[in-house]
Parts: structure tokens; C-alpha cells; sequence
């Protein structure tokens, strides 16, 4: 068999031409949807959670209707992506809450006077963002989304509670049941509790999700929340007035970045016409649309902007508003899904390919020359390793300073995280091939380099395959979380499905990324086991 | 007289431990040199600086009259035949491209056909076996295959590290007979380290006895026979002779 002696160029070339192939179906596309437009599109972003993704939606729709371009970046990391992208231009707007800038951000503690008016805490953010920053809050949008505690509509007439200082007085007739988290907090019931002087009969710590059934079956009679839920409109609760301001304002504003802020008045213009427009009661019925009725955001949104007259009513968009999510199953579902899921798939596959091909451009060649400095093998071997115990979440975080978001930071990420098993594998591969013929082929006059691509590389290929295969399932499942950086993939749904606490849009998402990770590990197995010489699997088959 | 390889006073120490202590040898061209000795005798080390893969602390090594720190390793062990213990095949390639590696390292015009000559000598003519992988020869088959290896580019030194040491005693009696044949034709200069007396006995022109990185004795069988310069050679032709004893019914 002459191309025997070819076996790492054929290898390399049917792995370049599935990775060029795959590419290829892929980045029409997939670059088409990722790459940031030039010239002056508006990057509108979001938190990972349904307000974020309503709010941001309306920040894009209003901007579209004014004629601008638009980029939407839905469900970044969280406010530390967020901001970290905000801060480096590398997106212009989101959605963010003062209490969270002030305490997240810019890790200040909440003074008596900003808990009194929450105009001091805006203008304490607003100045020194764009004092620190050069990061610009619009004016709030007129909603609060802080802590609430919330009691059932017949209990309020009962017991006429209005604030919670009413409660307060009342407090001894009533049980509570708050999530564990606030029962502790000192800005949670520790300091609540004191400063209004509640004392309530009992209180059980409950989980979110439970916490609502029980107090509309009536076994509790308080809660807490936060103010814009949607499920207090869903259930009629109500909400009790913070009368004495303890708990810290949480106001909604646009937040634009630098570039935004100094270049384009006209989009400054467009975002500043939500400016106090939006009320809680609004925000926690949209909300309920979104996260009880499962209703399309951008319906949601579009619905919004034209109550508040802001865009004009589209017959078409009033009619989907109203419309009710297919009731079908999740095969249903997913059938109705299938373009976008398709849409997806070849973005993952575009990421996954392109880092994957690229770790082995490097990781081989790095390999096979850590073979000839075994002292150095060591120290590079613990580097690489170092970088894959950093948590894929934190690693795509790290690279937003460097490289900003979408596409091209989650490559560098994924492409780090394929390094090291390749290169491990190549490395022993080669450095453990059969010694006797790498001995015998030194004492009969080959060159080191001979050596290497005559009889090392053959004999490795398996290897270096396997650590191939081991690479490309790790990369289709951290490429899940690309998806946090604004990368597009599968991850896309998930993390708005887990924003939402939307099982169906989360699986939308993650059954076809394990799918893949199965499909793409059998591939390479077929791939491996095609390659492998016969010697070998006689070897192993124990013939 | 013409000297093929020359040894002149070679120390070599590898940590710590001294595996040549001042060996000095010649072999004649033409002529088979055996090297017989114990595990650690230094028989080894010795040969492999004839071609390079040890430099000796000390002394000098001579190919054909000169001193081979002038020829850079690899050019100096393209010129001298080399058969391993376990063969060292290449696993992936098939016999015929096996034995065409050195003619094709050499730049030979056409080293397949260099490589079927050299298989035919060896009794594996490459029209029935050229075209198996490794693994479906036998191991007597294989150490033939590398046998050709070394002699397809008709060297005239090769080198023999224990070849037929790892091969049950009726292969050994076949490549023995293929090795003498292939020698009778071709008359090369060889060095065939081995710890079996009886193999060198019925294959060298000379033996060296070596023990404790020194050369014990060296010369012809008879030569040893009629006056062993040392208690282990003598003891060594005395086992050698008893072990073969009964089977030769004398």
C-alpha cells in the first residue's frame, strides 16, 4: 500500500475538507447573522431575563422605526458582560437599573438620601458613569423594579393594607413565605423587619416557583417579589408601598456607550422618547405576556411601543399579540421552529469548525515540536491545562476587553479550549511510536525530520485523531455558551429560555447541541476508525 | 590487509557507569567479527560507535581508514548496513517499501528495484511477499526483511545488533543458512553482536570476547580453543562445547 506513507497528509486533507465544507454551508449565513454591521448600525443588547429581553426590544423597534439600523445582542452574560461590552463600544445600548449600578457596578453602598428620592441615586450613576466611563444613562424609563412585598387582593380589603407601614400593623394576624435568599439579607426582611417594625406571625422560607401557588391557596398571606413580576399581575396580588423608602430604588434606564453617547444625538433622541412613559402596572402586564402567556417578545414589545403610541398600530402585529402560542406538544413546537433551529445549527457548526481547525493548525505542529523539548513539554502541557480549568463562562468574559463580543472572541475562547487535548495527543502519540522502528529508522540514516513524517506522524494519527474527536465535543458544548457574548448557536435559546423559564425554548436549543455532539463524536469515531491501520486494529482486537 | 573498521582505545562512561574501559579492535575487510558476550558486557555500546549512535568519551573510531567524527551521523550510517534485534520494521509500510528505505535514502535511481534484489537474496522474492505488511510475516520472515534493509543499497560494512536472538531455534537455522548465502554472494564486512558462542562459532572469521566493557581475547574459534587468554573464555568455550555435546552424540 504506497500511500501508506501519506497517512497524516490524507488525514489532514479529509479533515480540512469536511471543516472547509462545513464552514462553507455555514457562513453564508452564520456571518451574515453574526458579523457587526459596518458603518452605523445601533447594537442593541440585553441581560439575560424577560424584561431585559422586552425592554431591549423596544429600544430596538423604536430605533427601527425611526429608520436607524439595528444589531440586537439579546441575553448577554450578565451585568458584567453587559456593561464590560457597554463600556468598550462593542455594544451601544441596554437596558440597566440604578440600584444595580450603583451597587454592582460601581460597588458603592446605597446613602439614606438615595433610598429618600431616587433622583439622587440617578443622578449619583449618571455623573459618575460618565465621569469613570464616559457611559451615559438616558432619563429613567418611570418604572421601578425593586423589591416588593406583595399580599392577595381579598387580604388587602380585609386588613386595609395599603403600605407597608399598614402591614407593619398588622403584621401579627399574618404568615409569611419568602424566598430564603431575602429572609437573610440585610437590605432583604433582617432590615425590613426593623425598620418598619414587622412582626409577622410566622415565616417559612419557600422557593420562588412555589411561593405564588401558596399564597393564592391561601396558606401564606405575604411575599416578597419584585415589583414588575409578571406573575403579581397573573395571580392579582398586590403590591405593598414602600411608604418610608427602605428599599433601595431599582429605576430602569437606557444605558448607552461612550461611542453612542458622543456620535449620534439621533439615537439619543429616539431612546429618550420612552423616558418616563413606562409605569409598573404597564411593565408587570407586558411582562405576564411574555413569561405566563409565552407570547412572541417582539410581538410583546410591538404591542407596547403602539399602547404607548409611540409607533403606529400595524394591523398585523396587533393581531399576533393576541394570538395564542400553538398549544401543540414540543414536536410540534419544534417543527414550528425548525428554520430557526436549522439557522442555529450552522451557526454552532461554524463556530465549532473554525476554532476546531484552528486548534489543529496549532496544537499538532505545537505537539510534535514539544516531542523535541520534553522540559519544555511539561511547562506547556500545564499551561494549556490551566486554561481549560477556567470556567468556559469566565474565559469567553476574560476576552471581552481584548476582543469585545460576538463572533471573534468565542472563537478565540472555544479555539483555546481545543488546544490542549490535541496537542496532548499528539504529543504521546508521537512520542511513543513504536520505539523500535523509530530506533531502527535512526540507525539506518533517516533524518530527525524523516523520522518524524515517515514513521512518528503515521504511527500517531490514531492518536492525534482521537484527541481531535475528545476536542470537537468539548467545543460543540462550550460553543453553547458563546451564545453569552453575543457568539449566536444554539446557545441563543437556551439562555433566553432559561430568561424566560421557558423549558421548551431551553430544550429548543439544547437538544439539538447534544444531537450534534453526538453526531460529531460518531463522525470522528468513523473518521478514526477509517485511518487507523490494519496493524493496529489487529493489534487491538487481540488477533 | 586492508582494514573495513578499526576501534583504537575507546572509553566511554554514561552516568556514572563505564561501559568501555580501552577497546581496541580491527576488522579486516570481507571478514565477519563476532562480538560475544554477557548482558552489560559493553558489546553493544561498542558497536553502536561504529556508526554514531554513541559517541566514546574517548578513543577513535575509523570506517575505511578514517575517523568518522568527520561524517556527520546520519551520511555515516547511510553508508553502513544496520540489522536491529527486533527487526524495526516500519509497521505501516508494506516489505517491498520496507527494504527500498536506505536505496531511496541514498538517492539510488530505483530503489524498489534495489529493494525486490535484495528480497529476492533473502528467499522472500518480492512477487509473493513484497505487498504484506509486517505484521503478516513470520518473525524469522521479518529479520530477513531487515536483513535486506541493510544490504539493499549494497553496503559493503554491515552491522548486527543480536539479530537472531529472538528467534526460536529452527527460524535461526533458516536465517542463518540466508545470511551465509547472502554473504557468500555479496562479501561484505560485517559485525554481529551476539551472546550465543555456537552462533558465532558457525558464522564469524574471528570472535572477540567481551566482558566488563574490555575486550577478553580475540581471534579465530581455533584460536581461542587452543589457548584462552582468560578463566571466562575458557569457561565460555567449555559451556558452549558441553551444551552442544549431547546433541552431537560425540
Amino acid at each position: 500500500m504506497r500511500t501508506s506513507q501519506f497517512l497524516p497528509v490524507r488525514v489532514c486533507r479529509v479533515l480540512l475538507t469536511a471543516g472547509l465544507l462545513l464552514v462553507g454551508w455555514g457562513v453564508p449565513l452564520g456571518v451574515a447573522a453574526q458579523s457587526l454591521p459596518e458603518g452605523p448600525a445601533v447594537v442593541v443588547a440585553s441581560k439575560p431575563f424577560g424584561e431585559s429581553f422586552l425592554l431591549a426590544e423596544m429600544f430596538a423597534q423604536l430605533l427601527e422605526s425611526e429608520g436607524i439600523r439595528v444589531t440586537r445582542r439579546p441575553g448577554l452574560g450578565a451585568t458584567e458582560v453587559a456593561f464590560e461590552a457597554l463600556r468598550t463600544n462593542a455594544i451601544d445600548v441596554y437596558p440597566e437599573y440604578t440600584g444595580t449600578g450603583l451597587l454592582a457596578v460601581l460597588r458603592d453602598s446605597m446613602t439614606p438620601a438615595m433610598r429618600e428620592d431616587p433622583r439622587r441615586l440617578f443622578a449619583r450613576v449618571r455623573d459618575e458613569f460618565a465621569r469613570r466611563y464616559g457611559v451615559r444613562w438616558l432619563p429613567p424609563l418611570g418604572f421601578d423594579n425593586g423589591y416588593a412585598i406583595a399580599v392577595r387582593r381579598e387580604t388587602a380589603t380585609r386588613y386595609r393594607l395599603r403600605t407597608l407601614s399598614d402591614l407593619a400593623r398588622e403584621s401579627g394576624a399574618l404568615q409569611a413565605g419568602f424566598t430564603s435568599d431575602f429572609i437573610g439579607r440585610p437590605d432583604g426582611f433582617v432590615g425590613l423587619k426593623a425598620f418598619y417594625g414587622i412582626t409577622l406571625r410566622s415565616v417559612k422560607p419557600l422557593a420562588p416557583a412555589v411561593k405564588y401557588e401558596a399564597l393564592s391557596a391561601g396558606s401564606i398571606d405575604v411575599i416578597d417579589g419584585y415589583s414588575t413580576d409578571g406573575l403579581l399581575a397573573r395571580f392579582d396580588l398586590i403590591t405593598l408601598v414602600d411608604d418610608r423608602h427602605f428599599f433601595p430604588p431599582y429605576q430602569a434606564a437606557a444605558l448607552v456607550s461612550p461611542r453612542v453617547s458622543t456620535e449620534r444625538p439621533d439615537v439619543i433622541a429616539a431612546l429618550s422618547r420612552l423616558s418616563g412613559l413606562l409605569t409598573e402596572d404597564d411593565v408587570r402586564r407586558w411582562n405576564a405576556l411574555i413569561e405566563v402567556e409565552r407570547r412572541p417578545i417582539a410581538d410583546v414589545a410591538r404591542g407596547a411601543l403602539a399602547e404607548l403610541a409611540l409607533v403606529q398600530r400595524v394591523g398585523a402585529a396587533e393581531g399576533s399579540v393576541t394570538r395564542r402560542p400553538s398549544a401543540g406538544g414540543f414536536l410540534a413546537y419544534s417543527w414550528a421552529r425548525r428554520a430557526e433551529t436549522l439557522r442555529l445549527v450552522r451557526e454552532h457548526l461554524v463556530l465549532v469548525s473554525i476554532a476546531l481547525v484552528a486548534a489543529i493548525l496549532v496544537a499538532v505542529p505545537l505537539g510534535v515540536l514539544l516531542t523535541r523539548t520534553p522540559r519544555a513539554a511539561a511547562w506547556v502541557m500545564q499551561g494549556l491545562g490551566v486554561v481549560q480549568t477556567i470556567p468556559s463562562l469566565a474565559l469567553l468574559a476574560f476576552m471581552i476587553p481584548l476582543l469585545g463580543i460576538g463572533l471573534v472572541p468565542a472563537l478565540v475562547a472555544l479555539w483555546l479550549y481545543a488546544l490542549l487535548p490535541i496537542a496532548r495527543a499528539t504529543y504521546s502519540g508521537v512520542s511513543s511510536a513504536d520505539p523500535d522502528a523509530v530506533a531502527a529508522s535512526e540507525a539506518l540514516g533517516t533524518t530527525a525530520w524523516q523520522r518524524l513524517w515517515w514513521v512518528q506522524l503515521p504511527l500517531a494519527t490514531p492518536a492525534v485523531l482521537a484527541g481531535v474527536r475528545t476536542s470537537a465535543v468539548i467545543t460543540v458544548g462550550a460553543a453553547t455558551l458563546a451564545a453569552f457574548i453575543g457568539a449566536g448557536g444554539l446557545g441563543e435559546p437556551i439562555i433566553t429560555g432559561l430568561g424566560l423559564a421557558d423549558s421548551r425554548l431551553v430544550l429548543s436549543g439544547a437538544l439539538p447541541a447534544a444531537a450534534l455532539a453526538v453526531v460529531v463524536d460518531l463522525l470522528l469515531a468513523g473518521v478514526e476508525r477509517a485511518v487507523t491501520p490494519a496493524y493496529i486494529r489487529r493489534r487491538r482486537s487481540g488477533a | 590487509m586492508t582494514v573495513a573498521l578499526e576501534a583504537e582505545a575507546l572509553h566511554h562512561a554514561y552516568g556514572g557507569t563505564i561501559t568501555l574501559r580501552g577497546v581496541s579492535l580491527q576488522v579486516r575487510t570481507g571478514s565477519l567479527l563476532a562480538i560475544v558476550g554477557e548482558s552489560g558486557s559493553g558489546k553493544t555500546t561498542l558497536l553502536r560507535c561504529f556508526n554514531r549512535l554513541i559517541q566514546p568519551t574517548a578513543g577513535v573510531v575509523r570506517v575505511a581508514g578514517v575517523d568518522v567524527r568527520g561524517t556527520p551521523g546520519d551520511a555515516l550510517r547511510r553508508r553502513l548496513g544496520f540489522v536491529p534485534q527486533t527487526g524495526g520494521l516500519l509497521p505501516h509500510w508494506t516489505v517491498l517499501r520496507n527494504a527500498a528505505l536506505v536505496p531511496r535514502l541514498v538517492g539510488h535511481p530505483n530503489p524498489e528495484r534495489a529493494a525486490a534484489e535484495a528480497l529476492t537474496l533473502v528467499g522472500l522474492p518480492a512477487a509473493e511477499f513484497g505487498e504484506r505488511l509486517p505484521y503478516q510475516l513470520s518473525g524469522g520472515q521479518r529479520q530477513r526483511v531487515a536483513l535486506a534493509r541493510a544490504l539493499a543499497a549494497r553496503q559493503d560494512i554491515v552491522l548486527l545488533d543480536e539479530p537472531f536472538g529472538a528467534l526460536d531455534a529452527l527460524s535461526r537455522a533458516v536465517v542463518h543458512e540466508a545470511f551465509e548465502r547472502v554473504r557468500g554472494e555479496l562479501g561484505f564486512t560485517a559485525v554481529l553482536v551476539t551472546h550465543d558462542l555456537a552462533e558465532a562459532a558457525r558464522l564469524a572469521d574471528e570472535i572477540a570476547v567481551m566482558r566488563g566493557g574490555a575486550i577478553e581475547q580475540i581471534g579465530t574459534l581455533d584460536a581461542l580453543r587452543r589457548a584462552p587468554a582468560t578463566d571466562y573464555v575458557e569457561e565460555l568455550l567449555f559451556r558452549a562445547t558441553a551444551a552442544a555435546r549431547p546433541l552431537v552424540g560425540a
